[in-house]
C-alpha cells in the first residue's frame, strides 16, 4: 500500500504529462495542419450562434405517396380499359380506395395492380373489401423503410442548402425517428436558414386543363392551385407531372437579357430534357405551369418544342428571391415538409459575457476550495491543491481528446467537480488523523488511513457517476454538457485522489521518515 | 515537494473530541424537516413552479436596446405588431431587456410569433441588438419535461438500489426518504425564490441528490464500520458516534462546494446563477438531512435489526 513502483510512478506522472500535452491545442495555434490537433470545441451558448430542431413531416410523405398512388392507380386502370367510382386516398387507412364498375370487374381490377410497378417488393398490397369496394393498402413495413431513407434525404439536403449560404462549420444530425438538429455557430439570427428550410421545394411542370374553369369544381384528376404572387388566382392544373423538377442537373439565377427581370435558368438532365422536349411537341399552344410547393410560380404558353432541356423561370422575383429559388434547386426538393419545433439562438455578445463570467467563477472558485484546503489540512492540503489543478488539466485534457464541447452549463459541472475532488482528500486525511489520535505510528497511520478511506471514497463516488450518467442518457442539449464534465471528473477525481495525491504523501514520508504527521 | 516543510494545519471545524448527542433530537428534526416539506409541498400545489421556458414552450427573447431600455414602448409596439406579451421585465443593466411570451398553439405559431418580436423591437427602439432568442414549440417542452422527470425517477431508484446493494435495506430506504424530502424542500424553494424551473434546475436537482447521497454515504460507512467494532453499543450510541466521527469531513466538504458554487452563484451570469443558488441551498440541506434526517431514519428503521459483527473487527 505505501510503496509505489517506479513503473507505476512512471504511468502517473505519464498519465499527467500526456494530460498536459492534451491541453495545449487549446492554447496555441496549430503549427502544421498535419499536426494531430484535438481540441475543446465551444458550445453555441459561448460563442453565439443558432441551435435548430427541425421535425420531418411524416405524415405529409405519406399523404404524398397516396396521392400519387392514387394517379398510378388511375392510370392502370385506365390503361387496362376499366373503369372505377369513388376513387380516393384514404389517410386513416394508410390506402387508396375505389369502387369496380362492377362487381364482376373487381377481379381484373385487382390482377391490373397486382402488375403496378413498386417502389420496394410489397410496398402496397389491393384486396377486396366486404362492401365490394378496393383497397390499395401501403404496408407499414414499407413506408417505415421510406420514412427512414426521407430522413437521411432530408439531413443531406439541408446540409447542402446550409453549406450553400456560405454557413461556416454547421453541424446537421439525425435525432430520433423524425428530427434533425442543425448547429450554427456564429449565426445569431437565423431567419435566411430557417426560411430556406422552410421550403419544401418541390418543383414540377405540369399541364393545364383547358377544359377547366378556375370558377367551377375542377374534373377529377386536376386541382386549382394559387399563384404565387397572387394567391387569389387559381389555375386548373393536372395533378400528372409531366417533368419532374428533381431531373434538374442545374439552376442559376439571371436577368432577362430583353427585359432585365430576375429569372431562374435551368438545365435538365438527359432523362429530363428528353421528356421535356417530348411534352412540349406534344403540347405546342397550351399552357404549362410551373409548380412549386402546390403554388404556381408561372404557367406560360407552350411557344414550341424545347430540344435542349434548358429553359427559364419567370415571374415577379428579385435578386435574392431568385437566388434563393436557384439555390433550393439545385440542392433538390425535400421528400417531406420541415418545421422548426426548437430554436436558440445567442449573440455573440452574449457568449463573450458568458466566457468572461464562467472563468471568473471557476478561477474564484479554485482559489477558495485551495485557500481552504491549505488553511485545513496544511501540507497535505497543499499536495491536494496539486492534485485538484492536475484535475482540472486532465478533465481539459480528456474532453479536447473527445473534442467535446463545452457550454456554460458544462464549465459549471467542472467548477462543481473541484468543490466535490477534494472530498476524497479530506476523507484520507480525516482518517489520518484519527488513526493518529489512536496512537499509531505515523506510517501505520498513512497505512490504515488510505485503506480504510479509499472504499468509503469508491461508495461515495459511485453514486454521484450514478446520477450523473442517467442525466447525460435523458438531459437534453446544455445539460448533456453539464453531466458530460461532471462524469469525466469523477474519473479522474479518483485517479487525481488515489492516485497523484497519494504518491506526493508517500514520496514525502519516504523522504523525511518523521515521526510526527502534520494532520 | 520534499523540500516543503510539513507545515500543519492552523483551522478545524470541531474538536476530534466532540460528542454532540444529535439523536436527542431526533424527533424534532424529523418534525421540523416534515413541516419544512409539507409547506413545500403545499407551495408546490399553490402557487406552484414557475415553469421555465424548457418545460412551458413559447418565447423568449433578450435584446439590448439603444439607450435605456422603454417597456411602455416595447410593450406598445408588441401590442401593435399582434403579439401578447406575457412579460416584458428588465434586468442587469438598463438597456437589457427581457419579453417573454406564452406558449403558442402550434409549431409554426411559436415560429411567427419570435419574427413579430424581433420587428417589434426594431419598430420601438431602433438600433437595438438580439443577443437571445430562445423559441420551443409544445411538443418539445411536453418531451423534455418527461425527460427531466424520467432522469429524476431513475436516479433516485439507482441511489436505491446501489446502496441496498452495497449496504443493508434500511440504510437505503432511509437515505431514499431523506433525498425525497431533500427534493420537496429544493421545489419549496424555487417555488418561494421564483426561479424559473427548467432543464437546468433538473440538472442542479440532480447533482444536489448526487452530492446528498454522497454524504449519506459518508455517515453510513462509518455506522457500518462501528457496527462491526462495538458490537454491544446501543445503535442510538452508535450512530451519535458514528457522526461526530465524521463531522469534520463533513462540513470540510459541504464547505468546498460551497465554496466552489459561491463565485458560480455571485458571478455566474443571468443564466447560471439561479442553478448556482439552488446547489447552495441544496448543500446546506443535503449536509444538514444526512445528520438531522438520514440518521435518525435509520435508527428508526434500524433498531435491534441492523447486523452486527458480520465479520469480527480487523486486528492488526
Amino acid at each position: 500500500m505505501m510503496s509505489f513502483t517506479p513503473l507505476k510512478k512512471a504511468l502517473i506522472w505519464g498519465t499527467c504529462l500526456l494530460g498536459l500535452l492534451l491541453c495545449i491545442p487549446n492554447f496555441v495555434r496549430q503549427p502544421t495542419p498535419s499536426t494531430p490537433w484535438r481540441q475543446i470545441h465551444l458550445g453555441l451558448d459561448l460563442r453565439g450562434g443558432s441551435y435548430l430542431l427541425l421535425q420531418v413531416d411524416l405524415a405529409a410523405l405519406e399523404r404524398d405517396r397516396l396521392a400519387t398512388l392514387t394517379d398510378n392507380v388511375r392510370a392502370s386502370l385506365l390503361a387496362a380499359g376499366l373503369g372505377y367510382r369513388n376513387l380516393t386516398a384514404d389517410s386513416a387507412a394508410h390506402a387508396v380506395t375505389f369502387t369496380p364498375r362492377s362487381p364482376e370487374e373487381s377481379t381484373p381490377d385487382l390482377a391490373a395492380i397486382a402488375k403496378m410497378p413498386r417502389a420496394v417488393p410489397g410496398e402496397f398490397d389491393a384486396a377486396a373489401r366486404p362492401d365490394g369496394s378496393i383497397a390499395v393498402t401501403l404496408s407499414g413495413e414499407a413506408m417505415k423503410a421510406r420514412a427512414h431513407e426521407a430522413l437521411s434525404q432530408s439531413v443531406e439536403i439541408v446540409r447542402r442548402r446550409i453549406d450553400a449560404t456560405g454557413a461556416v462549420d454547421p453541424q446537421i444530425s439525425v435525432s430520433g425517428p423524425d428530427r434533425i438538429v442543425v448547429n450554427l455557430p456564429g449565426i445569431s439570427d437565423p431567419e435566411r436558414v430557417k426560411a430556406l428550410l422552410g421550403t419544401t421545394a418541390k418543383m414540377t411542370f405540369r399541364l393545364l386543363d383547358p377544359n377547366a374553369s378556375p370558377n367551377a369544381p375542377p374534373p377529377p384528376g386536376v386541382t386549382l392551385l394559387p399563384m404565387q404572387d397572387n394567391p387569389n388566382e387559381k389555375l386548373p392544373v393536372r395533378d400528372h407531372v409531366d417533368v419532374d423538377g428533381g431531373d434538374l442537373t442545374n439552376a442559376q439565377a439571371g436577368q432577362d437579357g430583353q427585359t432585365g427581370q430576375w429569372a431562374v435558368n435551368f438545365t435538365f438532365d438527359n432523362a429530363g430534357a428528353r421528356e421535356f422536349a417530348d411534352v412540349t411537341r406534344a403540347n405546342l399552344g397550351k399552357r404549362f405551369a410551373i409548380v412549386l410547393d402546390n403554388k404556381v410560380i408561372s404557367a406560360p404558353v407552350i411557344q414550341g418544342v424545347i430540344p435542349s432541356g434548358s429553359g427559364q423561370i419567370t415571374g415577379s422575383f428579385t435578386a435574392q428571391s431568385a437566388t434563393d429559388l436557384a439555390l433550393l434547386l439545385r440542392a433538390g426538393a425535400l421528400p417531406a415538409p420541415l418545421a422548426v419545433i426548437e430554436q436558440r439562438s445567442i449573440g455573440p455578445e452574449l457568449g463573450a459575457d458568458s466566457i468572461r463570467a464562467g472563468a471568473i467563477s471557476l478561477g474564484v472558485g479554485l482559489v477558495l476550495v485551495m485557500v481552504f484546503m491549505v488553511l485545513f489540512y496544511g501540507l497535505f492540503g497543499l499536495y491536494a491543491d496539486f492534485a485538484l489543478v492536475l484535475n482540472l488539466v486532465l478533465m481539459l485534457g480528456i474532453l479536447s481528446l473527445f473534442e467535446a464541447t463545452l457550454t456554460l452549463p458544462g464549465m459549471a459541472g467542472m467548477l462543481l467537480t473541484l468543490g466535490m475532488a477534494v472530498d476524497a482528500n479530506i476523507l484520507i486525511n480525516e482518517r489520518i488523523r484519527e488513526e493518529v489520535k489512536r496512537g499509531r505510528t505515523a506510517l501505520a497511520a498513512m497505512q490504515a488511513g488510505f485503506e480504510r478511506a479509499t472504499g468509503t471514497i469508491i461508495d461515495s463516488n459511485a453514486t454521484a457517476l450514478l446520477a450523473h450518467v442517467m442525466l447525460f442518457v435523458f438531459g437534453s442539449g446544455p445539460v448533456k454538457g453539464f453531466a458530460l464534465t461532471i462524469t469525466i471528473g469523477i474519473v479522474t477525481t479518483l485517479f487525481t485522489t488515489l492516485f497523484v495525491s497519494k504518491m506526493l504523501m508517500v514520496g514525502w514520508y519516504a523522504a523525511k521518515r518523521p515521526k510526527t504527521l502534520p494532520v | 515537494m520534499a523540500v516543503i516543510p510539513a507545515f500543519r494545519p492552523v483551522l478545524r471545524f470541531v474538536r476530534d473530541d466532540t460528542r454532540i448527542g444529535f439523536m436527542k433530537g431526533r424527533f424534532a428534526g424529523l418534525a421540523t424537516s416534515a413541516a419544512l416539506s409539507i409547506a413545500s409541498v403545499v407551495l408546490f400545489l399553490h402557487p406552484g413552479l414557475k415553469l421555465g421556458l424548457d418545460f412551458s414552450g413559447g418565447v423568449t427573447v433578450e435584446a439590448r436596446t439603444a439607450g435605456p431600455a422603454d417597456t411602455a414602448k416595447l410593450r406598445t409596439a408588441l401590442a401593435a405588431a399582434g403579439v401578447q406579451a406575457a412579460g416584458i421585465q428588465r434586468f442587469g443593466a438598463a438597456d437589457d431587456v427581457l419579453i417573454r411570451l406564452d406558449p403558442a398553439g402550434s409549431e409554426a405559431a411559436t415560429q411567427a410569433q419570435q419574427a413579430k418580436v424581433k420587428s417589434a423591437i426594431e419598430t420601438a427602439q431602433p438600433g437595438s441588438t438580439i443577443l437571445r432568442i430562445d423559441a420551443v414549440g409544445p411538443s418539445v417542452s411536453a418531451e423534455l419535461f418527461r425527460n427531466g422527470l424520467l432522469a429524476l425517477g431513475i436516479s433516485l431508484l439507482m441511489i436505491l438500489a446501489y446502496i441496498w446493494f452495497r449496504f443493508e435495506w434500511e440504510f437505503a430506504l432511509s437515505a431514499v426518504i431523506t433525498l425525497v424530502l431533500d427534493l420537496t424542500k429544493t421545489v419549496g424553494f424555487l417555488v418561494i425564490t421564483r426561479f424559473e424551473f427548467d432543464l437546468v434546475m433538473v440538472a442542479a436537482i440532480l447533482t444536489i441528490l448526487g452530492y446528498s447521497t454522497n454524504d449519506k454515504v459518508v455517515v453510513y460507512d462509518r455506522v457500518r464500520e462501528n457496527l462491526r467494532k462495538y458490537r454491544s453499543m446501543p445503535l442510538r450510541e452508535l450512530i451519535d458516534l458514528s457522526i461526530n466521527e465524521t463531522l469534520n469531513r463533513t462540513l470540510g466538504t459541504s464547505t468546498t462546494v460551497f465554496l466552489a458554487a459561491l463565485p458560480l452563484a455571485l458571478f455566474g451570469g443571468e443564466s447560471l446563477s439561479g442553478f448556482a443558488w439552488v446547489m447552495l441551498f441544496g448543500i446546506v440541506v443535503g449536509t444538514s438531512s444526512s445528520i438531522f434526517i438520514a440518521a435518525p431514519l435509520l435508527l428508526l428503521m434500524g433498531e435491534g435489526r441492523l447486523k452486527r459483527a458480520a465479520q469480527p473487527p480487523k486486528v492488526r
